[in-house]
């Protein structure tokens, strides 16, 4: 009944301390088959205990593994179907590509002709046919990251576990291999487990993201919901950038709040989260820059606009010119940093630092969560 | 342009006194070797000519060391404990390294700084230790059961003994600090891959160890060869070559064929420093 | 179960550990000072006491060679440590990428030749017969032979050459972990080249200075080959007494007496180093 075999993996209430710390508390989730699964989390989450305990090198204090439907607990982690890509990949120094990809293999009992034939195959499907007797050393950052996945992917698992294992490359490389990833978890169509305290990394590629914070899954769900739904003001505040404010609602009317920040603001919100806030409860706002509009004073359409918005006025602080990400810096009357983003087409029609402007955004983009 | 002068002038003074440190680190050891080559029964001035003699002449009163009886066996004697020690100490060395690298346990400081503590014991205190409770226990045999044992004795068994007991700790420093470079994380991933525990010591674990064992191994042989405090109290009636040819320095005087046994034992120590520096230097660094 | 596996294999680690350290060096040593307790009353006829120990401080020749050694051994380490430091940093911080492993290979070579054929090198340059006298003699300085050996300063010489290398083998090592940066940023505060040494480069070099002079000490204090070597009979080193005790005299209860004083008075020199410097055994000798 409970076990379902559309499901690669599953967590049932698992939990893990390590001395007084609670490091993993009460997580459940199921992964479905084929899919690029995330958790997402700051460092220190339990993310790194959670992948452990699946691959077994960790023993959870309580609650279920199950891997296509069959508990594994009391499996020995050399003998769980779950493979795993190591943080800096820990390839075996000693031995050459070939070698590193044949060793679970040769573990297994495989035949000669049997080990030649997988690894020349994984290799052609990695795309990396003619590097089977180099030395370890004489591969490039991305040549090892996708050999650590073939050396795993040539065994069958049944579930790919990988622990940030783009953390240790350069900036363009990661970019390159976000996508590559991708690619590979459709070609070999397996379960991957993906563990990454960046954010654009699980956002990119996965079909859902967990966010953890604490030990706790604080909401499972694919990347829009996560970035335009959050569940949580922890979600809302790790998952993307976000100005913030912290008040006190004092009326609420069907779907819109007006909120009195500390600093004296008056804001009109939209509730948001598991458990809406209620009149007379300290929030959290969050609005995303993208939302926000920048206009030069005295130009601003808002008047003419026919649903009410929220208007703050202000000075231009800076321009941090990053191409189509480009962003000012305005501050508030109050003194408030307020990021917005702008276009910056290099013209003289360009905001300019000093210049006084009216920052604009409706109601709906704002969230605000009970703290 | 004043500081830069100032500057430079330092420099090649500093780079002066450096070259002079090389000459005098490499005086003593021209002198022991070159004389091997000089044609003339003492070795000092004047260069008599150039001769192979001290190596391979079989007549007295120029007696090639390769037909030297005496030195010969004590080559042969040096062999022999430098061989079993470097095994000896490389295999304990490494259980030691396993221990303090990867065990949990009480007082495990207090015990690293025991395991260190052979090192700084003057050689001559292990030796004489080392005969004194040998010989305790040989003499308490002999008087309450009238049993013999000759390993008790100074001997080979002895100065292996001896030997062993601070070459180990060179051996256990060298491999615990390999050791301590190796990623668990290459561990678990083989276990991962299905090895069993049995196979991942053999395959991953060993193998990223064999250089520093090997290197331990070079350097616990020749500090055994070349070892003469320890050894000096122990050695009984097989001296290895130190002694011999202290022997022949402080009683008979010196003749060339010394010099030769320097050099080819220069030579030998030579070629196995590169041996050490090559096996260290390979592909699975770090 | 694993966690059987574990401790039954940390037993099987532990063992051969605690059979050598307990048979080849605790024990010995218990049994030399319990050997260096007993005295000869009669042939045959043995009591226990501090006879052997009352000798020594008895007798002025025993206790001055001891002093003798032990502040020789100073003067020899205090000098290994002011001609091996600027040679370790020369090596270390100032030579190019490939010089330094040749210069660091030239220090070890040494280092693998026995004792033995260094103090013979030595001989060969030294006596009156030897090279140093005979190239004086012919390029007319000098009309007779010198005889440089058998005299403290050669034997001081001889001793700082052969444990130079232990002094500048830790120090290249703990220099070279050293951030360039770090100097760089010493000058660019500011600070003079002396005070950069002083305040930037000594401190963090202590934990390989004291480990060098601690293995230097050690093993001046404790050599045998050198001092009688090159300062022939007189020479009066402490391991000579010891040696003379236990081989000629054969009078094993002193020498072991005298052992075990050389062990506490090494070992409290040692302490009272690590003390002074603020260092420990174990951040220093044991990282080398």
């Amino acid at each position: 009944m409970t076990t379902s075999p559309a499901y690669d993996l599953e967590c049932i209430n698992v939990s893990k301390n390590f001395g007084p710390v609670r490091a993993v508390d009460d997580v459940s989730f199921t992964i479905p088959s084929g899919s690029f699964f995330s958790i997402l989390g700051p460092s220190g989450c339990g993310k790194t205990t959670l992948m452990r305990m699946i691959a077994g090198f960790e023993d959870p204090a309580s609650g279920d593994i199950r891997i296509k439907g069959k508990s594994v607990i009391d499996k020995a982690p050399n003998k769980r179907n779950v493979k795993m890509v190591f943080q800096h990949l820990a390839l075996f120094p000693m031995m050459n590509v070939y070698e590193n990809i044949a060793y679970g293999l040769k573990c297994n009992g495989a035949s000669k002709a049997e080990i030649e034939r997988r690894v020349r195959d994984v290799l052609d499907r990695i795309a990396l046919p003619d590097v089977a007797e180099r030395e370890i050393h004489q591969l490039s950052g991305g040549q090892k990251q996708r050999i650590a996945i073939a050396r795993c992917m040539v065994l069958d698992p049944d579930v790919l576990l990988l622990d940030e294992p783009l953390g240790a490359l350069d900036l363009k490389l990661r970019e390159a291999m976000k996508i590559e990833l991708k690619l590979l978890q459709h070609q070999f169509n397996t379960t991957f487990v993906y563990i990454t305290h960046d954010q654009s990394e699980a956002l990119v590629m996965s079909d859902h993201v967990a966010i953890m914070n604490q030990g706790k899954f604080e909401q499972i769900g694919t990347p829009q919901e996560l970035y335009h739904a959050p569940n949580t003001s922890f979600v809302a505040g790790f998952v993307g950038d976000s100005n913030r404010w912290s008040g006190r609602m004092t009326a609420i009317n069907g779907d819109t709040a007006t909120v009195e920040t500390d600093a004296g603001l008056t804001l009109l919100c939209s509730p948001a989260g598991s458990s809406k806030p209620e009149a007379g409860q300290s929030v959290e706002i969050f609005v995303r820059p993208e939302f926000i509009q920048a206009h030069r004073q005295g130009t601003s359409p808002a008047e003419d606009a026919p649903a009410p918005v929220n208007q703050l006025d202000g000075k231009v602080d800076s321009l941090l010119f990053n191409g189509a990400n480009s962003r000012v810096l305005v501050r508030s009357s109050s003194g408030q940093l307020i990021e917005a983003d702008v276009t910056l087409t290099g013209g003289t029609d360009d905001l300019r630092p000093g210049e006084a402007v009216r920052l604009v955004w409706s109601p709906q983009q704002t969230m605000c969560f009970r703290t | 342009m004043a500081y830069r002068n100032k500057n430079a002038a330092f420099l090649w003074g500093y780079r002066l006194y450096v070259l002079a440190f090389f000459i005098f680190l490499a005086a003593p050891l021209i002198a022991a070797g070159s004389f091997a080559f000089n044609d003339s029964l003492f070795p000092s001035l004047p260069w008599r000519g150039f001769t192979l003699d001290w190596f391979f002449n079989d007549t007295e009163p120029k007696l090639g060391m390769f037909h030297d009886r005496r030195l010969l066996s004590g080559l042969y004697y040096s062999f022999v404990i430098a061989s079993i020690v470097s095994m000896l100490s490389v295999a304990v060395g490494t259980c030691n390294a396993f221990l303090f690298v990867r065990g949990q346990f009480p007082a495990k400081n207090a015990l690293y700084i025991l395991m260190i503590l052979p090192l700084v014991i003057p050689g001559v205190i292990l030796g004489i230790s080392m005969l004194v409770l040998a010989s305790t226990i040989a003499n308490g045999l002999e008087n309450r059961f009238d049993i013999e044992i000759d390993a008790l004795r100074p001997g080979i068994a002895l100065v292996v003994l001896g030997q062993f007991a601070f070459i180990t700790t060179i051996t256990s420093l060298v491999i615990t600090a390999r050791l301590k470079k190796f990623d668990e994380s290459m561990e678990e991933a083989a276990f991962n891959l299905g090895a069993s525990r049995a196979r991942v010591l053999w395959t991953i674990t060993l193998p990223f160890l064999r250089p520093a064992m090997i290197a331990a191994g070079i350097v616990a042989f020749l500090v055994s060869f070349e070892n003469f405090n320890t050894t000096l109290f122990l050695v009984g009636s097989e001296s290895p070559l130190t002694i011999t040819m202290y022997d022949r320095m402080a009683k008979v005087g010196s003749t060339p064929v010394l010099n030769a046994v320097s050099f080819i034992l220069m030579l030998g120590s030579g070629l196995l420093a590169l041996v050490t520096i090559a096996v260290q230097r390979d592909k699975s660094k770090g | 179960m694993q966690k059987d596996v574990k401790r039954l294999s940390l037993i099987l680690l532990f063992t051969p550990f605690a059979l050598w350290i307990l048979l080849l060096i605790i024990i010995p040593h218990m049994g030399m000072v319990v050997l260096s307790l007993r005295e000869k009353v009669a042939p045959r006829v043995y009591e226990y006491g501090l006879g052997n120990y009352i000798d020594f401080i008895n007798e002025p020749i025993y206790w001055n060679t001891l002093l003798r050694t032990g502040s020789m051994s100073l003067l020899v380490t205090v000098l290994a440590l002011l001609i091996g430091f600027p040679i370790a940093y020369y090596i270390a911080k100032i030579a190019g990428n490939r010089t330094r492993g040749a210069l660091f290979l030239l220090c070890l070579v040494p280092l693998w030749v026995s004792d033995l054929i260094r103090a013979f090198g030595w001989i060969l340059l030294l006596r009156e017969t030897g090279v140093i006298s005979s190239v004086l003699q012919w390029s007319g300085l000098v009309h007779e032979p010198i005889e440089f050996l058998y005299n403290d300063v050669t034997v001081i010489i001889g001793l700082v050459y052969t444990v130079i290398l232990f002094m500048i083998v830790p120090l290249v090592s703990t220099l070279d972990g050293m951030d360039n940066a770090m100097i760089e940023a010493g000058y660019n505060l500011g600070g003079s080249g002396p005070t950069v040494l002083r305040r930037i480069i000594i401190p963090y070099a202590m934990p390989g200075i004291v480990s060098g002079c601690i293995v230097v000490f050690m093993l001046t204090a404790g050599s045998y080959l050198t001092p009688i070597l090159l300062g022939g009979k007189n020479s009066s080193w402490f391991t000579e007494q010891i040696y003379d005790q236990f081989i000629t005299r054969f009078n094993w209860e002193s020498g072991a007496a005298f052992g075990f004083l050389l062990l506490v008075f090494t070992s409290f020199v040692v302490w009272l180093g690590l003390k002074i410097t603020g260092q420990t055994l174990a951040n220093t000798v044991a990282r080398s």
